[in-house]
């Protein structure tokens, strides 16, 4: 039933008499835009839906006015980009948007990079023909971040349409302005779309969705990077800085696996200081979209640090002494070969418990499904799927690039989706109408997956015990329904005149009770739904579905039946059309589970580099040896999408780094990039050296940022998974190992447009029971937390953080990432 | 570039016109004739005239043309580029910087730092200012982007300092609000001209 494309096919166009190649189906924006063809438009974001709110984007194709953005290519097409009519229109639609725009371009933060100047000067608009009373319209603050001057917001919606298609939490909305009506003349005068748009225009302006005055959403801030005007800022840059003061690095965003391409923004911090700082973080929003912690998490730096000798002869004594380096997922893939190298050359034990689940997981994945890495990720997901499950990750939460993957797919691909997960999540199940959120016990993850192997497994591929087992699941019930039939009734007549009696036969409609047999599917109930139900709505969302893919999360690397988790995920990627992805737990999980060979216990004398340990190698400036922090260092980093991207040096850094301690203990090169060309070959990386790596994307949205680490893939016989153990589910109160959104670790945590708080997060009616401040009392300790209630959260599971290492939350959950526990209030 | 104009030395054949200064005298003779004929004709009190009647308008008619410098200063040309000046709205008294960050930008020498914040007001506030005048080259860039002719050139030439660095803050700059009345308006570069009103089509309002 699948038609997985794989190579898009070409077709040829003319625009402005000129042929071009385009992909069959694409809009002719898109088309020209990949072409380096410019056509003119404002409201059209590239990986959401058109809006058509600007319809500056008028072209003529094939004799016909249409609008570039939603109007697609067809072979042959003949597109003319400007018609005197076309011309006309737009110059009476940039002037519509000059109307009563503040003349305050002075001070405005866009300072020069704004769309709509852009093409006032573009189109020439040397004068002004309209005028309308200018309605008041306050500035306000939405959020912790969000800023927004509606006099400046030209209703272009973009802010809207991200919020929607792209990051889910639809938090903001068009409500009505309350402006003057335009004058009934402009009608008959005006050029037609100018008018139409304008009307538009002149009812209404953004705001919050909830009514309210603030938005309550995951504070990503992309509505800033996508706003075209000035009109939407972050609250900490307001009037800080203009544009062309700063200059701009190209990077990583270091936080969530998901390693954002991203540009640190820096300039001197004041003209008494003119030590550098980072002032904001933007990135190329039409090909990529941060989460919070990317945009906001940004100034963790380790600042006005020397080279101190003292504490690096102490470093140095503590290694020789050592016998264990912990350490977490933030570090590059650069530093992660040295501390491998160290490993290699002395012995020294490396304890990452962040990273060693999921590389353990990642073991028993390749292991049973026989290639080294999984088979998609996000971006391919969002071009290519319109049916995306999501089991075993707090999608809102862990990994911000697959939750805005599972609602775009919703909304661009006429998609559907599947969630499992023991926390209920309203925001997930807002994505679509296709979306189903199955709310199981946990520890029922295992059934989730046999679920999946019943709804979409090729039966036939099926090893045979396994579908038995499945079917075991499936009973027939027998149940009364209620039908109408027509029944034939003979009745006898005798007719009157004649006295002869006839049989005449009639239908009369009658209700009876019929007893069907129904197949119930046992699965389906365990995990907590109606299996009626269940049925009838997944057989519409499966309609005219093509493409599947399945997400899978931390819960699953930190289970205690991981393993046959891992074959389970590698027998439903064999039995059937569906392709995964994985989401390492943090940061460069994947490169060091790619690159270190990890131990599970630390022993003896430990360095805790970013970590708790015996002498501390710390980049948060409270070590005993300093360290540069991410966004001072040069380096790769290995992203979800199995991408090793590079990463540029923000800011100065000016004492030790690793590489020198490595230098002094077992020999290295010079810089820190010398490793670089080193990084295993046999996992999949490849011998570039680091300046070699590219950053950017082209005009196509192509992304061509380092290198795809090659996937070795051997023929494997299917995995033999195990049946499901109902040992594992749990009951009772149950403490759930999950960050806030935003808040990733000790970096996002300093950063100070950051404010999650670490804290018990909790559903409102959980919250409400639980008081002001709690203890969790877990099996080998317990820790005192604030309650926060989390909105969007339903069922009375609780979250909590591990953000701060210092709290060793990690050693309270052990090894898995649900436990049972006791809340007691304090 | 050509070298030609370099390459020509044949200084003869350019167009000189020959003063008539009379016969150069040939004998002995002919030389203390020509000197004594020069020492006593009495031009030397021709030109001493001058000095003693301009002595006497200075010294006796109150006609003195010289200053007495530093206690006395010469009126300058309002174009000229010396000190900057930060100018305040005649009407309000504010200060007219709106802190865009031209000047900053246009600054050549980069001599020219500022620091702006959102206010209480929701506008944009200059919180700090300098210029380096060890740097600056007084080109007049600053004074030409302002778009609201904040940032002028004053009068004050003296800027000679003991130090390389010599930093002016924005208040020192600033015209002294007791001063306001006195505050001259800016003709020189980036002023508005006076034809300017008729140069531009006005935009239409709907009041």
């Amino acid at each position: 039933m699948s038609k997985v494309k794989t190579v898009d096919n070409l077709i040829t166009i003319t625009i402005d008499g000129k042929e071009y190649k385009a992909k069959e189906g694409e809009y002719i924006l898109n088309a020209a835009r990949a072409n380096d063809v410019f056509i003119p438009a404002i409201c059209y974001l590239t990986r959401c839906s058109p809006t058509l709110a600007c319809r500056i984007c008028l072209v003529e194709a094939d004799g016909k006015q249409v609008y570039a953005c939603n109007a697609k290519v067809k072979e042959g097409m003949e597109v003319v980009t400007q018609t005197p009519n076309i011309l006309e229109e737009r110059r009476a639609i940039m002037e519509v948007y000059d109307v009563n725009h503040p003349l305050q371009c002075g001070v405005c933060d866009k300072s020069g990079e704004c769309e709509l100047q852009n093409y006032t000067l573009e189109l020439a608009v040397d004068s002004q023909s309209y005028s309308i009373p200018d309605t008041k319209r306050e500035t306000a603050n939405w959020s912790s971040v969000l800023h927004y001057d509606p006099g400046l917001c030209i209703v272009c919606e973009r802010c809207t349409t991200v919020c929607k298609d792209m990051i889910g939490d639809a938090a903001i909305t068009t409500v009505k302005r309350g402006g003057a009506e335009l004058d009934k003349s402009y009608k008959d005068t005006m050029p037609k779309d100018a008018y139409a748009m304008w009307n538009k225009l002149q009812k209404s302006v953004i705001a919050p969705s909830n009514g309210t005055g603030e938005t309550n959403c995951s504070d990503c801030g992309e509505c800033i990077a996508v706003c075209p005007v000035g009109a939407l800022v972050s609250r900490d840059f307001v009037y800080t800085s203009n544009a062309w003061d700063l200059r701009r690095i190209p990077a990583f965003s270091a936080h969530s696996s998901d390693g954002f391409q991203i540009y640190y923004e820096v300039k001197p911090t004041s003209i008494d200081d003119r030590s550098e700082r980072i002032y904001r973080v933007t990135n190329e929003w039409n090909y990529v979209s941060l989460d919070g912690s990317a945009r906001f998490g940004y100034d963790f730096e380790n600042r006005d640090v020397v080279k101190d000798e003292i504490s690096f002869n102490f470093a140095i004594e503590a290694f020789k002494k050592a016998s264990t380096v912990r350490f977490n997922a933030m570090i590059t893939n650069e530093e992660a070969l040295m501390l491998q190298t160290l490993k290699e050359k002395t012995g020294m034990r490396l304890y990452n418990p962040e990273v060693r689940a999921f590389q353990k997981f990642l073991g028993y994945y390749s292991e049973a499904a026989g290639r080294s890495l999984y088979s998609t990720d996000t971006d391919t997901i969002m071009k290519k799927n319109d049916f995306v499950i999501c089991v075993g990750s707090a999608l809102r939460n862990d990994a911000p690039g697959m939750k805005y993957a599972f609602n775009n797919v919703q909304k661009l691909n006429k998609g559907a989706g599947l969630y499992f997960h023991p926390i209920g999540d309203t925001l997930i199940a807002s994505f679509g109408k296709s979306v189903e959120c199955v709310t199981h016990k946990a520890g029922l993850e295992e059934a989730a997956l046999y679920l999946i192997l019943d709804l979409f497994a090729d039966k036939s591929k099926l090893p045979q015990e396994v579908g038995e087992y499945i079917q075991g699941f499936k009973r027939t019930q027998k149940q009364t329904i209620k039908e109408k039939v027509m029944k034939e009734v003979v009745e006898t007549v005798t007719d009157e005149e004649t006295g002869e009696t006839k049989e005449v036969k009639k239908k009369v409609p009658e209700m009876v009770e019929k007893e069907i047999e129904v197949e119930q599917n046992g699965l389906v109930e365990l995990l907590g739904k109606e299996s009626d139900a269940f049925a009838e709505t997944f057989a519409k969302m499966i309609a005219k579905k093509e493409s599947f893919a399945l997400m899978v999360g931390e819960d699953f690397y930190y289970h205690p039946k991981a393993q046959n988790l891992a074959k389970l995920v590698a027998l439903i990627e064999k039995v059937s059309d569906i392709e995964v992805v994985m989401a390492p737990p943090k940061s460069n999980a994947l490169g060091v589970a790619l690159i270190c060979d990890l131990d599970d216990e630390a022993q003896g004398y430990t360095i805790g580099y970013n970590e708790n340990g015996d002498f501390r190698l710390s980049a948060l400036g409270d070590g005993d040896l300093d360290m540069p922090a991410m966004n001072q260092q040069e380096g790769t980093f290995t992203n979800l999408a199995k991408r090793v991207v590079p990463t540029n040096a923000a800011l100065p850094y000016g004492g030790y780094e690793l590489n020198d301690l490595i230098r002094e203990l077992i020999g290295a090169p010079r810089e820190t990039i010398d490793w670089t060309v080193k990084l295993p070959v046999a996992k999949g990386f490849k011998a570039v050296e680091f300046d070699a790596l590219p950053n950017g994307y082209t005009n196509e949205g192509v992304e061509n940022r380092g290198y795809l680490l090659d996937i070795q893939i051997e023929e494997k016989p299917l995995p033999s998974v195990e049946k499901f153990d109902e040992a594992t589910v749990m009951e009772g109160e149950i403490a759930y190992r999950c960050n806030p959104a935003r808040q990733f670790n000790d970096f996002t945590d300093k950063a100070h447009e950051i404010f999650e708080a670490f804290a018990l997060y909790a559903s409102p009616a959980k919250a409400e029971s639980l008081g002001q401040k709690v203890e969790v009392v877990f099996a080998n300790g317990s820790i005192v937390l604030d309650v926060v209630a989390d909105e969007k959260m339903e069922g009375d599971i609780v979250k909590v953080p591990d953000f701060k290492s210092a709290q060793n939350v990690y050693e309270l959950f052990g090894d898995s990432r649900y436990q049972n526990v006791t809340i007691r209030k304090v | 570039m050509g070298l030609e104009q370099f390459k020509n030395r044949n200084v003869g054949t350019q167009n000189y016109r020959l003063l008539d200064l009379g016969e150069t005298p040939k004998t002995g003779f002919g030389q203390f004739k020509q000197v004594a004929k020069r020492t006593f004709k009495g031009e030397l009190f021709v030109g001493l005239w001058v000095t003693l009647r301009e002595m006497i308008n200075a010294l006796f008619r109150g006609e003195m043309h010289t200053v007495k410098y530093p206690f006395e200063k010469l009126p300058i040309s309002p174009r000229y580029r010396a000190i900057h000046d930060m100018l305040r709205l005649l009407e309000s008294g504010h200060y007219r910087c709106i802190g865009c960050g031209l000047c900053e930008k246009i600054c050549i020498s980069n001599c020219i730092a500022m620091e702006t914040r959102y206010d209480e007001n929701q506008r944009k506030e200059v919180s700090e200012y300098t210029i380096n005048f060890g740097r600056c080259i007084f080109c007049g860039y600053c004074a030409e982007v302002c778009p609201e002719l904040a940032i002028v050139h004053g009068p004050r030439y003296e800027n000679a300092s003991e130090q390389r660095a010599g930093f002016s803050l924005f208040e020192d700059m600033l015209t002294p609000i007791d001063k306001l009345n006195l505050q001259q308006e800016y003709d020189g570069f980036g002023a508005v001209t006076p034809y300017a009103d008729e140069n531009i089509k006005k935009t239409p309002l709907a009041y």
